[in-house]
């Protein structure tokens, strides 16, 4: 479901507001991404946002693992018998409060950090941060030699351990190259919301919202600001994109 | 008045010729292995994606750190002059290139796409420990070289010490970068500090001191020489510091380690009750690679060159058992993702990985191991590596 | 004299027969639409640059224009069967690979990109 750029002007708020407008209809109460300003499929990605990920600990349910196989599906990513050895770009963690025993299940990915490990560990310059916030991994000039998951505090990165097939065009991936969440860039690139993002929306929990931190009216810049919240090892000094609620 | 003749090898005696042989069938089988691994993918070895280094990286620190520290004899006949250790300098330039060969090729050919090497060495990102080795190690096999260089032309003896200086300094910063790729990694309990820096320099003393006695003494026996008494001891007393040195900077790591709570899940898994890596550790590491060579290369019974080889391997498989723990070990405890909480998913968190190397993975080591010493056996057929004389010349400081 | 020079004209003509018969000039389905995006010879000589630079530009700088994308090219240029699922441009007959079977230069590309349209893959 690829929009086609040749015939996008370049502001069509109205077309936009539509659409919100629908999204919002799916899960009422529940936004899913803030309407920014279009970017333009000639325009580089600015340092003007910064994108992030919300997720409300309290509407995710254990078992549920529904943005696991959107992402899955998404970018094609087949499984084999070896389950270690398995691309796993988002991956649900169950966790147990040591204190009092409360469970609670979240999804884990790639946590975009603003100071990420991987880039600074990464001989070639493969992995790095785009100028709008995602840490990516450039897969022309990764040689495959895994610093970058040795670095990562979450184990966010896979290795590509056999061939591949059947990749989709959006998503290149290949064998002997890392590879981790996207924040799927090419969905964000063309305006839409992360795969995993909008399957939770469409199945009704809703745990899941993506949008700009650096707009102060979006969800998740509010909460950043405003609401309790927490990010992973905050020891480490990493200040993630991705934020947890409830956790 | 003895003075110090070079030769080369004659090549002669039946266990060069077989070591030869070997060494080259080895080689072979580690090729065969590195392309396996290639054409079929990682899959093929016991690597996954929460034990991403594994066998073959072992060895190729190994092999590293050891050529490092193979340069010890050299740097200290040449830049702090005594001329006693002089006969074996050229050995142990030849030893420092060609173990830092075989680690390199087992490095590269473990790489997820060795065939972008070239991209290795032409897109950096310098706040990268690894970015910076490209141009260590191949530094220092080019210092080194021009090293041996000055040492075996006459006209250019008087560069020597000046060049051995360069190498001295050179190699430190080498192993304090190689230390650095697990110091800076905070994400890891078994790293994130600066402790690795010191001690796998001790570490390179270390083993290039042991790697150096087996192949030395391996070679004199073949060409029919005996290191002098006075020069051996010598050299077994700093070997024993050295070890000692090693043994103190672990004790050191591990008892802070200890002494902060966060840190005690890992220290308990990879000291008692993480399975192989305790007995790799206590009896591998400990015992049979500190302990019971410290006592041998300092007792008089034990001096003897078929004791001080046997010792010196004890030494390696010490060393080798030692990195399989802090590489390998340090990967198979779960990482804290959330601090105040147990952790379980279907991605193994939480859960300590079973990592178990496969053959393609030990070929490769062992291929590179290989491919250090047959270069090495047959350097010293071609150019006067081997003293002739090894009595200290008349004048020269005993210590 | 006359024997020897036979032998020696038969291996010539033989050696030369076999090559003109091995060198097989690249053959490949025509692309969609009347033209591409650039001049076939200017393709010819720069495709790879623009490929390069395009690479740049989309994965470090989020410029997703279409003009000269991998994902561009294997769009218009992959053929499909009479069933109508896509062929591999990567496959042996096929737009990319003819040529640089021919020119000797081996690509990387699809090790780890589509090398057929999103639409219906063959098997």
């Amino acid at each position: 479901m690829m929009t086609n750029p040749a015939n996008k002007p370049r502001r069509h708020f109205l077309g936009r507001t539509g659409a919100g407008t629908a999204l919002l209809a799916l899960a009422p109460g529940v936004k899913l991404v803030d309407l920014t300003l279009a970017k333009d499929e000639d325009e580089p990605a600015s340092d003007e946002t910064r994108w992030g990920l919300l997720v409300d600990a309290d509407r995710c349910t254990t078992g549920c693992r529904a943005c696991v196989s959107a992402c899955e599906e998404e970018h094609a990513l087949a499984k084999t018998s070896r389950t270690q050895l398995d691309p796993q770009w988002i991956r649900k963690v169950d966790l147990v409060d040591e204190s009092n025993d409360r469970s609670v299940s979240i999804p884990l990915m790639c946590q975009h950090c603003e100071d990420p490990p991987c880039v600074e560990v990464c001989p070639t310059g493969a992995s790095f941060k785009r100028a709008d916030g995602m840490v990516l991994v450039d897969k022309h000039t990764c040689i495959g030699c895994r610093y970058c998951m040795m670095a990562c505090p979450f184990n966010a990165r896979s290795f590509v351990h056999e061939e591949v097939t059947g990749q989709k065009s959006y998503s290149p991936r290949g064998k002997g190259t890392v590879e981790s969440c996207t924040l799927c860039v090419h969905r964000v690139d063309n305006d839409r919301t992360p795969a995993c993002v909008e399957s939770c929306a469409v199945d009704g929990h809703g745990a899941l919202t993506f949008g700009d931190l650096n707009d102060s009216e979006s969800t998740v810049s509010k909460t950043v600001r405003s609401q309790p919240h927490r990010e992973l090892r905050p020891d480490l000094g990493l200040n993630t994109g991705v934020r947890y609620r409830g956790v | 008045m003895d003075k110090i003749r070079y030769q080369v090898l004659a090549g002669t005696h039946t266990g060069y010729r077989l070591l030869l042989w070997l060494l080259i069938i080895l080689i072979g089988i580690g090729l065969i292995a590195a392309h396996h691994m290639e054409t079929q993918g990682h899959w093929v070895t016991g690597m996954d994606n929460r034990v991403v280094w594994g066998l073959p990286h072992v060895f190729a620190i190994f092999l590293i750190l050891s050529a490092s520290g193979a340069l010890n004899t050299a740097s200290i006949s040449s830049v702090f002059g005594r001329s006693d250790y002089q006969p074996l300098a050229r050995l142990s330039g030849l030893l420092a290139v060609t173990l830092l060969t075989g680690g390199l090729a087992v490095l590269v050919l473990d790489l997820g796409r060795p065939d972008r090497l070239v991209v290795a060495m032409t897109y950096y990102n310098f706040s990268s420990v690894f970015a910076w080795n490209v141009f260590l190690y191949t530094g220092f096999m080019l210092v080194v070289l021009i090293y041996l260089w000055v040492m075996m032309t006459p006209q250019m003896r008087g560069y020597v010490r000046s060049v051995g200086v360069v190498a001295l300094i050179w190699r430190l910063i080498l192993t304090s970068g190689t230390g650095a790729i697990f110091g800076f990694l905070v994400a890891r309990d078994a790293y994130d500090t600066a402790i690795m820096v010191p001690l796998f320099i001790l570490m390179s003393l270390s083993l290039g001191m042991a790697v150096f006695w087996v192949s030395t003494l391996t070679m004199c026996r073949w060409n029919g020489y005996r290191v002098a008494p006075e020069l051996s001891e010598k050299l077994r007393r700093l070997s024993a510091v050295f070890v000692l040195g090693v043994l103190f900077l672990m004790a050191l790591h591990h008892l802070t380690n200890i002494y902060m709570a966060h840190h005690q899940g890992i220290e308990r898994f990879l000291l008692v009750d993480g399975g192989v890596y305790p007995w790799l550790f206590w009896l591998g590491f400990v015992l049979c690679g500190s302990i019971v060579p410290v006592w041998w290369f300092l007792d008089r019974r034990f001096c003897t060159p078929a004791w001080t080889v046997t010792t010196a391997l004890m030494v390696i498989v010490g060393g080798l058992c030692h990195l399989y723990v802090t590489i390998i070990g340090a990967q198979a405890y779960p990482l804290r993702l959330v601090s105040g909480y147990r952790v379980d998913s279907g991605f193994y968190d939480g859960e300590i990985t079973h990592y178990l190397p496969t053959l393609p993975e030990l070929a490769l080591g062992i291929g590179g191991v290989s491919l250090a010493l047959l270069i090495t056996m047959l350097a010293v057929r071609i150019l006067p590596f081997l003293p002739t004389v090894t009595r200290p010349l008349p004048g020269s400081n005993q210590g | 004299m006359t024997q020897r020079l036979a032998i020696v004209s038969l291996m010539i003509l033989s050696f030369s027969a076999s090559s003109i018969a091995d060198v097989t000039l690249p053959s490949y389905p025509k692309g969609k639409g009347k033209y591409c995006v650039e001049p076939t010879d200017v393709m010819r000589r720069d495709h790879f640059e623009y490929l390069m630079h395009h690479r740049q530009i989309s994965v470090h700088l989020g410029v997703r224009s279409k003009r000269h994308s991998l994902v561009g090219c294997v769009d218009c240029h992959a053929s499909q069967a009479d069933d109508g699922t896509y062929i591999s441009v990567n496959e042996p007959g096929q737009f990319c690979r003819s040529c640089h079977v021919y020119t000797a230069v081996k690509i990387d590309c699809f090790s780890c990109h589509a090398a057929v349209p999103d639409a219906v893959v063959k098997q």
